[in-house]
């Protein structure tokens, strides 16, 4: 009696660990920039396909309180590619803006936006706009479905520092 | 415009200066858009116009607002407001309440006519409908001519949407979005006449800021047989698109010449 009921409690909890193990993590940093006026930058961090497209939309930071929508298409890469279809506020993506440091953001393989995916070649883009101050887009490529763990990583060389891109099957 | 002086005489270009005063007929005519990629409904853009040959400088003449049609994304059309007609430019304002493409033209049909009364030369301009009760039935060496002009730009709220043709004179049919254009990318733009491609036909691209540039840079391409043409765009910035017909394909009854002519201001981004 007391081995049956083990057996079925650890009948879901092993198929748990399964399906959270493999997720894509993210190191985002924002540098500390040496100018008279600073303000937090606008970023937008999503999945590109092959044809440029928006495979998945992962994180848009930008100015919540107040009516600020209307910088948005700053981030110009991404309103073109699909910002601009988006109703935003969206629940579990937009956010307010970060100050500088890192950043990181754990996205699980097997859950949206990730889990719609279809297998193929993708890159990561991470773009970032500053009021008064520049913009700059990162883009790291990478595999799709997670076959084995990678880690790669691209700089941006002024709005954006490090981005790293972990990859866990 | 320029590269077809040739083809007015004299006497026509003395005429279209007369008639248009404070307008060389050689000036560029534009719209000007204070940005064309809005995010939200409920937003405004202002817009300069004026016919003037440096790129965007409103240094020349001003250009009239009677002849403004904004078509909204639905396809109706709404008026502008803080409408001012100034010495160098015109000015207004347009309050976008919904989401999509807005076209901002200035369209013009009108007849020139040009004849002699007793040995004196006389002429006319105005609407077609309005020729037969302002030109004498037995004018003398009368020569009339159609003119359609349409002078335009584009602004996008949010998601664009398609820009239909009118299906007379010369226009741009945008085969990629007037509001999606980027450095470095090409687009394809398709020309109609009178609702039909224009083939052959010239298309001149300048781009902005011409006052801070010693060459005038301009591009020429022309359409194919389906009036396309494919321009890749060599930076971000304003570009002024010119192009222009002359036939005796008029669309006024009792008249044969005919020029149409179709201008647009376009913006491009950095990718």
């Amino acid at each position: 009696m007391i081995r049956k009921l083990f057996v079925v409690l650890a009948l879901p909890l092993m198929c748990a660990g399964t399906v959270s193990a493999a997720d894509l993590t993210l190191n985002v940093e924002i540098p500390s920039l040496p100018v008279a006026e600073y303000h937090k930058p606008y970023v937008a961090i999503w999945v590109e396909g092959a044809d440029q497209a928006i495979a998945a939309n992962l994180a848009v930071w930008y100015q919540v309180r107040g009516d600020h929508t209307k910088w948005l298409p700053d981030l110009r890469q991404w309103w073109r590619r699909g910002g601009r279809d988006l109703k935003v506020p969206v629940d579990g993506l937009t956010g307010a803006t970060r100050p500088v440091g890192q950043h990181l953001l754990k996205f699980d393989a097997k859950q949206a936006p990730l889990a719609q995916l279809k297998p193929g070649q993708y890159s990561l883009v991470v773009e970032a706009v500053r009021e008064i101050g520049g913009r700059e887009a990162v883009r790291i490529p990478f595999e799709w479905p997670i076959k084995a763990a990678t880690q790669a990583s691209a700089k941006g060389s002024k709005e954006l520092g490090a981005v790293a891109l972990s990859l866990n099957p | 415009m320029k590269h077809s002086f040739q083809k007015l005489d004299v006497l026509a270009l003395v005429a279209t200066l007369a008639l248009l005063p404070g307008v060389s007929a050689a000036a560029r005519a534009w719209i000007l858009p204070s940005q064309t990629i809005i995010a939200n409904s409920g937003g405004w853009v202002a817009f300069d116009t004026a016919s003037a040959d440096d790129l965007f400088s409103v240094n020349q003449g001003a250009l009239p607002l009677d002849q403004l049609v904004i078509t909204t994304p639905d396809g109706s059309a709404v008026e502008p407001q803080n409408a001012a007609k100034g010495r160098s430019r015109s000015i207004f304002d347009l309050e976008l309440r919904k989401t999509g493409t807005y076209r901002v033209a200035l369209a013009g049909d009108t007849v020139m006519a040009r004849w002699e009364e007793e040995g004196k030369p006389k002429r006319w301009r105005g609407t077609p409908a309005e020729m037969a009760q302002n030109i004498p039935a037995n004018a003398a060496k009368l020569e009339v001519e159609q003119m359609q002009r349409r002078i335009e730009t584009y602004v996008t709220v949010g998601t664009p949407s398609e820009v239909k043709p009118v299906g007379a004179g010369l226009e741009l049919v945008p085969l990629t979005h007037p509001n999606d254009l980027y450095a470095g990318e090409s687009a394809k733009l398709k020309f109609l006449l009178d609702g039909r491609p224009a083939k052959d036909l010239e298309i001149e691209i300048v781009a902005g800021g011409t006052r801070y540039r010693d060459a005038p840079n301009e591009t020429r391409v022309k359409t194919d047989k389906d009036g396309v043409v494919t321009v890749t765009w060599p930076a971000a910035g304003l570009y002024w698109v010119d192009a222009s017909v002359e036939d005796e394909k008029a669309t006024v009854p009792n008249v044969k010449k005919r020029r149409a002519t179709y201008n647009a201001t376009l913006e491009v981004l950095t990718q």
